[in-house]
């Protein structure tokens, strides 16, 4: 049983609040990631789980215990580093039997487990090697078979696999899903791929200036985006917005359109949708195509609506030049709407 | 066309080796020559010494080591250098590694301040240390020992050890430790099991360094010393009455020793002021 709890998490580095106000709850057993652009805190949130680093402020509970004042070794972790650590004085071998030595394990349990996690990562035949003599990508590998053979009850992932190929990154990253259900352990994996984070996991918490905006899984955060910041960041491409005007209760006019949405009195919002979510139609949003890029399956028109860039995905048969008209319906059960001034979603 | 561009840059390229062989031949020769002199007149008799004019090739003859060897003194000089050496290696040593890791792993206030204080300790000359420090040693009982003088020459070792031993540790990613912290470590495992082993070649160089520190400094050694004189104050205190071969001899003594270990321990000298050597 390795649930973890976050509560009320903060971390400042000198005059910079990298963290603020966090509060997660992941299951036992879950596969959650945490999805960020670059600097916006992943790793520190990680480091702070693990006891690498201390927080601020708020309390780390794994399990049935607070850890935030144990040392690494004491809360039942594994981490895979960003930037691997992988031993240079140590064979591949013993890399990966590192933390087996350290609990003591018999030889031949150890040689067992080291094999068995080196042929899951698709290493044993580096086992003799030194980490000099590897690449990028096998080194990555070692590191998360040093993490898997120890067995933990949660493991933490900083973008483990960032430095393989599409293909060995695609085929890992389904043998690691596997793995890691069996092993019936807690996951938390960092990326910043969003595709990634779509295909591993149970949850996505997407990140933003060391907040967590949105905990839910993948489909939630597609399809509801909870901040306007969500829906600009999952997607690609990412999600189309228009400014809407009032006009009456629950009426707002989006560039000379009328619509139905919330019943709200705000001055303006931002009207939502996604590229997929647009059909050529006689009545919807008049578009000027700017660029036509045939993607095979797809037709992806850039255009202008209302003086905004507009993407939209539209079947491949369709014959669109530049600087032709269109007329695009949103599917009406696809509409978002954002407050501009709490960039938050606003229900209809 | 071709044909010609390729000779000029042939040309060139000869030029530039000559001028590389001419530099490397000078530099060797600044340092070999001499020591090749040390060396034939070590190696050679008394008489030859000197007489004028010297040969060059020396004679094999053991009679200015062994006049070195029976002159009264010299072999316990001898040992009070190799003595006094081995206590400023271990005390610079287990002074200096932790003062070092502590530089380069953690914050603490006035950290840049102390690593300034530990350069500036070499701006205080010694003279002027030389006189109170003899006092004090003689009213603490700790004039001519082997201790006394070692603890000198361990401050004067402290600084580079400091240093050398700082560079190295920064040279070691945090996330090693760390990353053995979360494989079962503590601290000090940590520490034994993943830094040492990669530290150790470091600092067995840096140990040598302090040896070689020790075993030429002259200075602290003649003030602080009477009876129990290393070779160097030895040597220095014998200048003006001793046979030249005595010098010869006693200079090569001096100078082996140092050179040997320094050439054990290139690897990490070049690979301590970044020089790749792999
Ligand atoms: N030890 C530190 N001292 C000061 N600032 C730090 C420290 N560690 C991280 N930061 C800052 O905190 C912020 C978050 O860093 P973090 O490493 O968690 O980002 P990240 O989300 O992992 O980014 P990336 O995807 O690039 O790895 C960054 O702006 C970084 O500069
Ligand atoms: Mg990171």
């Amino acid at each position: 049983m390795a649930e973890i709890q976050i509560k009320n998490v903060a971390k400042r580095f000198g005059e910079y609040q990298a963290l603020s106000d966090i509060n997660l709850t992941i299951a036992d057993q879950e596969f959650m990631v945490l999805l960020g652009a670059s600097g916006c805190g992943k790793t520190t949130l990680l480091r702070i789980i693990a006891g690498l680093e201390t927080q601020s402020t708020g309390e780390v509970w794994i399990g049935d215990k607070r850890v935030d004042h144990l040392p690494p070794k004491d809360r039942g972790i594994a981490m895979v580093f960003q930037n691997y650590a992988v031993f240079p004085h140590l064979t591949v071998f013993e890399n990966i039997g590192f933390g087996l030595r350290m609990q003591k394990l018999p030889n031949d349990e150890v040689t067992r487990r080291v094999q068995r996690t080196a042929e899951l990562m698709h290493i044993e035949q580096l086992l003799k090697r030194y980490s000099g003599e590897l690449s990028g990508g096998q080194r990555q590998r070692v590191a998360v078979a040093r993490a898997l053979a120890m067995e933990p009850d949660v493991i933490l992932m900083d973008e483990p696999l960032s430095n393989l190929d599409a293909l060995l990154r695609l085929e890992m990253r389904a043998e690691l899903k596997g793995v890691l259900a069996e092993s019936k352990t807690t996951a938390i994996y960092v990326t910043h791929d969003q595709v990634e984070a779509m295909s591993l996991a149970d949850r996505i918490s997407v990140m933003h200036q060391g907040r967590i905006v949105q905990a839910a899984t993948p489909v939630e955060v597609y399809r509801n985006p909870a901040e306007r910041f969500v829906a600009g960041f999952i997607g690609n491409p990412p999600m189309n917005f228009v400014t809407a005007r009032p006009e009456g209760k629950g009426r707002w006019n989006v560039a000379g359109q009328s619509f139905d949405g919330p019943a709200s009195d705000a001055g303006a919002l931002e009207f939502a949708i996604r590229p997929e979510d647009l059909t050529p139609a006689e009545a919807g949003l008049r578009a000027t195509a700017k660029v036509v890029e045939p993607l095979g399956a797809h037709l992806l028109v850039t255009c202008e609506v209302d003086g905004a860039l507009f993407r939209a995905v539209l079947d491949s048969d369709l014959v669109v030049k530049p600087e032709d008209s269109l007329t695009l319906a949103p599917m009406p059960d696809r509409v978002r709407w954002f407050d501009p001034e709490t960039t938050k979603a606003v229900a209809v | 066309m071709t044909a010609v561009t390729t000779d000029t840059a042939g040309d060139t390229r000869r030029a530039g080796r000559y001028v590389y062989l001419a530099s490397v031949t000078l530099l060797c020769a600044w340092v070999l020559v001499p020591l090749y002199f040390l060396l034939i007149n070590t190696l050679s008799s008394p008489e030859a010494v000197n007489a004028f004019p010297k040969s060059f090739i020396p004679e094999f003859d053991l009679g200015s080591l062994t006049f070195f060897a029976n002159f009264a003194g010299m072999l316990s000089a001898l040992k009070n250098s190799i003595l006094v050496a081995g206590v400023t290696m271990i005390l610079s040593i287990t002074i200096s590694a932790p003062a070092g890791y502590a530089l380069s792993r953690f914050d603490f206030p006035g950290k840049e301040l102390f690593r300034l204080l530990i350069l500036l300790t070499r701006a205080f000359p010694l003279p002027l240390l030389a006189l109170p420090l003899a006092v004090m040693f003689i009213r603490t009982g700790l004039d001519d020992t082997v201790l006394g003088l070692a603890l000198v020459h361990t401050t004067l070792a402290i600084p580079f050890a400091v240093l050398i031993t700082f560079s190295l540790f920064s040279g070691i990613p945090v996330e090693l430790e760390e990353a053995a912290w979360t494989l079962g470590c503590t601290r000090l495992t940590a520490f034994t099991k993943v830094v040492l082993p990669l530290i150790l070649p470091g600092i067995t160089a840096s140990a040598i360094f302090a040896f070689v520190i020790s075993w030429n400094e002259v200075f602290a050694a003649a003030v602080l010393t009477i009876e129990n004189r290393t070779l160097t104050a030895f040597l220095l205190q014998n200048l003006d009455t001793s046979p030249l071969h005595l010098k010869f001899a006693g200079g090569f003594i001096l100078v082996v020793p140092a050179l040997i270990f320094i050439f054990a321990v290139r690897k990490y000298l070049f690979a301590m002021w970044g020089i790749a050597n792999r």
